[in-house]
């Protein structure tokens, strides 16, 4: 495998997602006590850790696909209003605000998650012309290259279940690149993968990251994220327990659980 | 009864024949359905997003409607809901100085069937929205769709394959229900048959070409479902 050139966070470069201490409890169990995060743009901050640590949780905050208990998410600049709700979770304050920027981010699930009525095409085009509101010739021009540069191409007229996992996953990731987001949030993309179609996948993220797009991902494929990665954090049990950039965390990390966990992944 | 034509000519179109009555009948009998129907469909959206979504009042109110519209035979509530709906009704025009009305027949079997038919839509539907996989409502809201685009890009045409047995079963109960419509004395297809078997005395020939009229709607709406239904599922894979 071709390794891109090491990235380094530039300090320099704005700041495209910014989490401040973000806790979650799931009734009595607190999955997040206070995670902080900050991606700059043209970064690939990647996030591993244990089965249970609370990976998903944290992505799933970023776009408040689960509401927060406590912290703070700033997303290009903009800081969501939060409004303490009933069931004792931060809620945001103005819908109009949260899907605004729910835009600027693209999310890549586990499952997938195509919509299973619409063709891979139709699902590439529906957000950007039923949301960002883009005439729909345009959003099919747009689309047509991005599924060419997934290589899927030739299957833009297929319904989902017709396609391969990786297939539908590349398709997934298409359609997260046609909001023309300003991050991109990626759950596991490779987990729900048979083993010889993860690597079809990860080329494409890795594409993405040499185009200097910034990437949140999380994720259990250790040689990828060392390689991909600008800055990667290791959670556990919902803390922070190392990070730094992947020479560090992998290489050299400060902590024991850290160090017991990357060598038992054969990072 | 002399000169009373025979099996067939009994059934022509014209002045002689009850054909034009029993298909007059029919036309009414469907239209009604129809509306009905539509209706039906209109109040088991609505239930359904309110027995889903809604506040605790509301999805206890949809609970009463759903529960009470099911325990009562149709029968019954027809009756109940054409003499009390229109007694009240009444009562209330004349209370505030208008002058009671005629209840239009056919309206009020639209109203009162649809009303029935709206309870057992809303248990179908909710069924159907809550078997849509989750991930499908997270990947409209995680792409910032407002609530009413998801509602109808994604969870209306989502449940659709997994409603249209349960709908199309409801079409098919409608359209026999018209038939209840009868004890108000409105004439539909039913009435229509036990008025011109009482006149000829022909009853047998009478109930058996109700019954084809019926059988023959029957047998063209379930080709139109199993369209509707292939077409709503091209999207799924066939189970090998
Ligand atoms: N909706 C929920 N309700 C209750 N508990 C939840 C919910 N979602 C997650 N949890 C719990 O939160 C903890 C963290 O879950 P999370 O999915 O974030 O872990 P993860 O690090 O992504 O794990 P994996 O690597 O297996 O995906 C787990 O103990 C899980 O059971
Ligand atoms: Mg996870």
């Amino acid at each position: 495998m071709q390794h891109a050139a090491v990235k380094v966070d530039d300090l320099n470069r704005p700041v495209a997602v910014q989490v401040t201490d973000l806790h979650k409890r799931f009734g009595e169990l607190e999955v997040l006590k206070g995670v902080s995060l900050t991606a700059r743009e043209g970064s690939v901050v990647s996030m591993i850790g244990a089965s249970g640590s609370g990976k998903s949780t944290f992505l799933r905050c970023i776009n408040f696909l689960e509401m927060p208990t406590q912290g703070q998410i700033e997303v290009t600049g903009e800081k969501v209003a939060l409004t303490r709700h009933k069931d004792g979770d931060l809620h945001p304050s103005d819908r109009k605000q949260l899907e605004r920027i729910r835009t600027r981010l693209g999310m890549v699930f586990q499952s997938f998650n195509l919509w299973q009525h619409m063709t891979v095409l139709q699902n590439v085009i529906e957000a950007p012309v039923h949301v960002l509101g883009v005439p729909k010739a345009e959003a099919i021009e747009r689309a047509e290259k991005l599924l060419h540069k997934v290589g899927l191409f030739e299957k833009r007229d297929q319904y989902p279940a017709f396609l391969s996992g990786g297939q539908q996953q590349r398709a997934a990731i298409a359609r997260a690149l046609c909001m023309e987001p300003k991050v991109m949030l990626f759950d596991e993309p490779t987990s729900a993968l048979d083993p010889e179609l993860v690597g079809e996948v990860l080329k494409v993220i890795r594409d993405l990251a040499d185009e200097g797009r910034t990437m949140i991902l999380v994720t259990h494929e250790m040689k990828f994220a060392r390689s991909v990665s600008s800055h990667v954090i290791y959670l556990y049990k919902g803390v922070i327990e190392e990070e730094g950039p992947p020479s560090q965390v992998f290489g050299a990390p400060v902590s024991d659980r850290c160090r017991q966990f990357v060598s038992s992944a054969h990072a | 009864m002399a000169g009373q034509p025979g099996f067939p000519e009994i059934l022509s179109l014209g002045p002689t024949g009850y054909g034009d009555e029993l298909l007059f009948g029919a036309a009414v009998s469907v239209s009604i359905a129809v509306l009905a129907y539509a209706l039906g469909l209109f109040i088991g959206i609505v239930g359904a997003m309110s027995k889903l979504y809604g506040s605790t009042l509301t999805r206890s109110i949809m609970q009463g409607y759903t529960t009470l519209v099911r325990a009562v035979p149709e029968l019954i509530l027809i009756l109940i809901l054409y003499y009390a709906g229109t007694a009240t009704l009444n009562q209330l025009l004349e209370s505030s100085g208008f002058a009671a009305i005629a209840i239009n027949g056919f309206a009020a079997a639209v109203l009162v069937l649809g009303f029935v038919q709206g309870a057992y839509s809303t248990e179908v539907l909710r069924a159907a929205i809550q078997a849509i996989p989750v991930g499908q409502m997270e990947a409209a809201r995680a792409y910032g769709m407002s609530p009413w685009l998801i509602f109808r890009r994604i969870t209306i045409p989502s449940m659709l394959p997994y409603a249209i047995p349960g709908l199309a079963n409801l079409w098919l109960i409608v359209t026999k229900d018209t038939a209840l419509i009868a004890v108000v004395g409105y004439t539909e297809l039913a009435l229509a048959t036990r008025q011109a078997a009482g006149n000829t005395k022909m009853y047998f020939t009478f109930f058996m070409t109700a019954g084809l009229i019926y059988l023959i709607i029957t047998l063209v709406s379930q080709r139109g479902f199993a369209a509707l239904e292939k077409r709503l599922r091209r999207g799924q894979r066939k189970l090998a």
